[in-house]
């Protein structure tokens, strides 16, 4: 395609009203720990990816919750499923499930 | 009901003994009036005391410590006013001294026992009885054993203390590191042993959100050229003037706050400590090092606490002691003539325990008067 | 000597050996290369003589189970020993009838429905020895029904649960001896050739009774028998020939390979399903989770019929392997069942390529492992520790770390532990160091079993150990009471039982635990099981805190961060890392 110089500019704010959250369903039930997360950000303070790259768990879990869908499932290829997030989290989110969980339901998409 | 088949056996088991091991039953006969055993002499249990005294009862106040009221006398100031712990810990051990009121240092309870409708005994660690109509349970609270979060570094780096330990650097007046220097940089971390599944506590301790605040304000009154910094999930201000608190903390003091809990603590060549935690707002990964990391300890129900409350079939949620219901009867148990003050229930602040021991104290004058 | 009765049994066997050839060759021909080559570089060494000799240890004998439970052993001994001996003798009494001529194998089993007209004293002694095997293999089935019906018999918690099709096989199984009985029995009654049983029975029959019922006894016992034999290679029985081919593959050398192969077949089919796998099982005697232990696993896999929650909801803790009679490589089986495959993409660590090594010559490199961040204290005190032996060293994952990828590969994530594997392994080589210490049982496995490294792989209980035989660890002892729990990845996952306790016992009064070396409790946290809710950890862990704790020791040892941690979680009572241990009884 041709451009013009123009662009639709992307929406700045979160539209949830068109959205399905199926998907996020599905991950609370698979997972239902993670409705526990109250965002302290522990998982992305001790993660060993994060330590090299800018992975961060906390976000791409949230964005998942709007079901912003694109990229997460590279962004969680990145994790190496130590486990640190899993041993640190004061809520008791079983965060390694939850990881695998999300790149299952998104490799559907 | 279950009690009143044991006590024969009980008896019997002492007349076996030695006359030298068997328990004294010290009666207090000299005067026709109902004996309230308190158990603990920390600010609930000395309030309590002095109200139920100022009632014409007579008060066995045990405490297993020699010094009352340790954890008040271990504070500097007290938030929201900034008042003097010790001032207010003087005060109420001079109320106590009241003819109604006698005083058992040293006197660790072993379990409490009720033989009847209006009639509790006392045991204590040596084998004495107390004779009493009613009993109130005052045992308190002791601070998270912050060895248990290994990732924070407690005991491992000199330079993460507890929020006790800053507190006594307080009262000395002199805040330092372990190399002597006066601190370029403090960080808080809250929550450490409170809203922590992994170690078995899932509830708010309440207090240390404005104990963080008003230690750092403190530092900064003591040490102005101090960063220092906050770290949070939630900040609680609930209480009178503590809103007021942080908004002088972060405006008059700069003291900067950042959402985020730390999860990973390791010492640096120089002694200090680097912290890993996250900025939870922009969301990014963020590394500090710092002269001192101070641990926000939470409230665990005291060894006393779960012990009597376990003797007496009244635990509640995590070992602390369990009321009737939070509204009406916070000061009843299940077990008649047994009542509950202060953070023996619950974590609670200063205020509260003194308003909860007051309560208490109203409980058991019309709980007696019933007799 | 023939008779149509004969004939199920006939079609029985033929099938029976039929599809074993057809089965066996077809696993045998699947074997991957790595598999062969090993296979034939082993071929040359001679293991034919011990592979034989495993063989009847444990396909007769049953020597593992019956080290596991004596009387079950005593079960399944009979019935696998005197059923063998039962043909060996029979053939044996039909070779020694006929002067050595060749026979049909129908007139070998059923010797006492042809012969019953020269009745000497050898044929007399004959008959007694095959009464005699027969009530050996009577009382095994006695056990095997009363085991079905209660379990305590056999010392056992739980037996495990068939379905249909396995239990109609094992009423046939159990039928074939008691028929076997009353024919012999109803003959004897006829013709008087029976041993001190039989013919004992056979005397309380009434003569016509027994000319009437004597066929359809036969009859049903070949039925029986026919029926055993061509179902056999269908079900669970398959175990006794397959287990066999495994001994036998295993003594060449053969091991799992990271994807399955017709080795996995093999260990699926040798799987006997006695149930001893429940047993000890933490999952089901802590949590009452009985639906994941390997005996329905592996049946459900065989069957193709496993859910991924089967293959999932396990610790990895491999106690059900060290307790298998047979030596399944359980866990493998379950990664295999975890296979992520469209997940497990290539090219994932890019990120981790810019990473460089440092030069170490004639320093160790010591790898703390991702949990070991958590657990400073372990750290510290192996610093600590090369400090006092002046030993130089460099920490890989001081500010930083590269996960071992044993996370991964439990997971079924092959390709990507593969990938992280590899990153190590250049930092590892690029280093030039010649040993690697490392504080993490899982790195510890996954060093020394997964990667292919240059270098002497320890455990820093091993590393401990040495330094303290080569006298190089001055340390003071005290009288400190200390249990040590064995973590699931040192103790069965890399067989490190006995370093630690020498470690200890030179600085403490070590005092046992109820169960430990091969049998201790996992604590709860191992990272083998994702879908561990933490309640059920906390129930585990506090399961096996009071397993270790029942002598009242002052403070409890491990190896491990995670165990560390798990135990840390729970109480105020202190446990320490044995590296802390040391250090802290060191002479300054």
């Amino acid at each position: 395609m041709k451009s013009f110089g123009f662009s639709i500019a992307k929406p700045r704010s979160l539209e949830i009203d068109g959205e399905s959250l199926e998907r996020l369903h599905r991950l609370e039930e698979k997972e239902p720990s993670f409705k526990r997360c109250f965002n302290c950000g522990g998982c992305t303070a001790t993660c060993s990816a994060g330590q090299f790259t800018d992975f961060n768990i906390r976000r791409v879990h949230n964005l998942y919750r709007w079901g912003r869908y694109q990229e997460l499932g590279e962004e969680l290829r990145k994790c190496m499923l130590c486990g640190k997030c899993t041993l640190v989290c004061p809520r008791g989110v079983n965060l390694r499930h939850l990881i695998v969980s999300m790149r299952e339901l998104l490799n559907e998409l | 009901m279950k009690d009143k088949k044991e006590r024969p056996g009980e008896r019997r088991t002492w007349s076996l003994l030695p006359k030298a091991l068997r328990p004294r039953i010290e009666v207090q006969t000299q005067e026709e009036r109902p004996v309230v055993a308190i158990i603990g002499a920390g600010p609930a249990g000395m309030e309590a005391a002095i109200q139920i005294a100022r009632q014409s009862c007579q008060v066995l106040l045990f405490e297993a410590n020699a010094d009352l009221a340790l954890n008040l006398q271990n504070k500097y100031k007290l938030f929201p006013d900034m008042s003097d712990a010790q001032t207010l810990a003087q005060g109420m051990m001079l109320a106590l001294e009241h003819p109604l009121i006698t005083v058992y240092r040293q006197t660790p309870i072993k379990h409490v026992v009720q033989v009847e409708n209006f009639h509790w005994q006392v045991f204590t660690e040596d084998n004495r009885v107390f004779k009493a109509t009613a009993v109130l349970l005052c045992t308190g609270y002791e601070v998270f054993d912050a060895r248990r979060k290994e990732e924070l570094g407690y005991g491992i780096y000199n330079g993460v203390i507890t929020s006790l330990e800053l507190e006594n650097m307080f009262k000395q007046e002199h805040i330092s590191t372990l190399t002597g220097d006066s601190p370029k940089r403090v960080v808080f971390l809250q929550c450490v042993g409170s809203r922590d599944e992994k170690v078995g506590n899932r509830y708010c301790s309440k207090v240390c959100c404005v104990t963080a605040v008003k230690q750092a304000i403190e530092l900064k009154r003591m040490h102005p050229e101090t960063e220092v910094y906050v770290f949070y999930m939630d900040l609680r201000m609930w209480g009178k003037g503590f809103e007021e608190m942080y908004r002088v903390a972060q405006e008059q003091y700069n003291i900067r706050f950042v959402r985020g809990r730390i999860s990973e603590a390791a010492g640096t060549f120089d002694g200090g400590v680097q912290i890993k935690a996250e900025d939870t707002l922009i969301g990014k990964p963020l590394k500090m090092r710092t002269d001192l990391l101070v641990l926000m300890l939470g409230m665990e129900a005291s060894c006393g606490t779960k012990q009597l409350a376990k003797s007496c079939g009244i635990v509640g949620d995590y070992g602390f002691a369990g009321s009737l219901d939070p509204h009406l009867n916070d000061n009843h148990t299940h077990r008649k003539g047994l009542f509950l003050a202060g953070t023996c229930k619950r974590p609670m602040s200063l205020t509260d325990v003194i308003a909860d021991a007051r309560s208490a104290a109203m409980e058991i004058i019309n709980y007696l008067s019933k007799q | 000597m023939f008779h149509p009765f004969v004939i199920p049994f006939c079609i029985g066997t033929v099938a029976l050996f039929g599809i074993i050839g057809i089965k066996f060759t077809r696993w045998i021909k699947s074997l991957d290369r790595k598999q062969i080559t090993i296979f034939r570089q082993h071929f040359l060494k001679g293991m034919f003589i011990p592979a034989i000799k495993e063989m009847l240890l444990e396909g007769l004998f049953h020597r593992k189970v019956t080290r596991f439970s004596r009387r079950l052993g005593f079960m399944h001994r009979s019935i696998a020993l005197g059923w063998f001996l039962l043909i060996v003798v029979g053939f044996i009494e039909a070779t020694v009838n006929l002067k050595g001529k060749l026979h049909a194998p129908w007139y070998a089993i059923f010797y006492r429905f042809f012969e019953h007209d020269q009745f000497t004293a050898s044929s007399r002694v004959f008959a007694d020895i095959m009464d005699a095997l027969l009530i050996y293999v009577l009382i095994g089935i006695g056990l095997a029904v009363a085991k079905s019906l209660y379990a305590g018999i056999m010392g056992l918690r739980k037996t495990s649960k068939l379905k249909l099709f396995d239990a109609v096989l094992r009423y046939s199984l159990w039928l074939i001896f008691p028929l076997r009985l009353f024919s012999e029995s109803l003959t004897a009654c006829l013709y008087k050739n029976g041993g001190f049983l039989t013919q004992y029975l056979g005397d309380l029959f009434n003569p016509m009774f027994a000319s009437v019922m004597e066929l359809p006894a036969w009859t049903a016992y070949s039925i029986a028998l026919g029926l055993f034999f061509a179902l056999m290679p269908f079900s669970r029985y398959m175990h006794i020939f397959t287990e066999l081919l495994l001994i036998f593959f295993r003594k060449y050398g053969v091991k799992e390979s990271e994807q399955a192969t017709g080795y996995t077949k093999m260990e699926l089919s040798a799987c006997s399903r006695c149930g001893i796998c429940i047993e000890n099982c933490p999952m089901d005697k802590v949590l009452g989770v009985d639906t994941i232990q390997p005996v329905y696993y592996l049946r459900d896999v065989r069957n193709r019929v496993a859910k991924r929650i089967t293959a999932d909801n396990c610790l990895m803790c491999n106690q059900c392997q060290s307790d298998c009679p047979v030596g399944i490589d359980i866990s493998s089986l379950r990664k295999f069942g975890r296979n992520k495959q469209e997940l497990d993409t290539h090219d994932n660590y890019q990120y981790l390529d810019k990473i460089h090594s440092f030069n170490a010559i004639g320093r160790v490199v010591y790898f703390g492992g991702c949990m070991s961040h958590l657990t400073p204290g372990i750290v510290e005190s192996m610093k600590k520790i090369f400090d006092a032996v002046g030993q130089k060293y460099w920490m890989m994952d001081e500010y930083r770390s590269i996960c071992c990828g044993r996370p991964l590969l439990q997971q079924g994530f092959i390709n990507q532990a593969a990938e992280l594997r590899r990153k190590n392994t250049r930092l590892i080589i690029e280093s030039h160091s010649k040993t690697l210490v490392t504080s993490c049982p899982i790195c510890y496995q996954s060093f020394k079993n997964e990667y292919h490294l240059p270098v002497r792989v320890m455990h820093h209980t091993e590393y401990i150990a040495m330094l303290m035989q080569l006298g190089k660890l001055k340390v003071k002892p005290s009288d400190l009471k200390v249990a040590y729990h064995d973590p699931c990845e040192l103790g069965r996952g890399c067989g490190i039982y006995e370093e630690p306790r020498r470690v200890l016992r030179e600085l403490v009064q070590l005092v046992p635990a109820e169960r430990e070396g091969k049998d201790s409790m996992c604590c709860g946290y191992n990272l083998g099981n994702t879908c561990l809710s933490l309640e059920s950890q906390m129930r585990l862990r506090d399961a096996s805190w009071q397993n270790l704790t029942i002598n009242h020791p002052d403070q409890v040892a491990t190896a491990c961060p995670m165990c560390k941690k798990a135990f840390q979680h729970a109480s105020h009572n202190s446990v320490k890392d044995i590296a802390e241990i040391v250090a802290e009884h060191l002479i300054q």
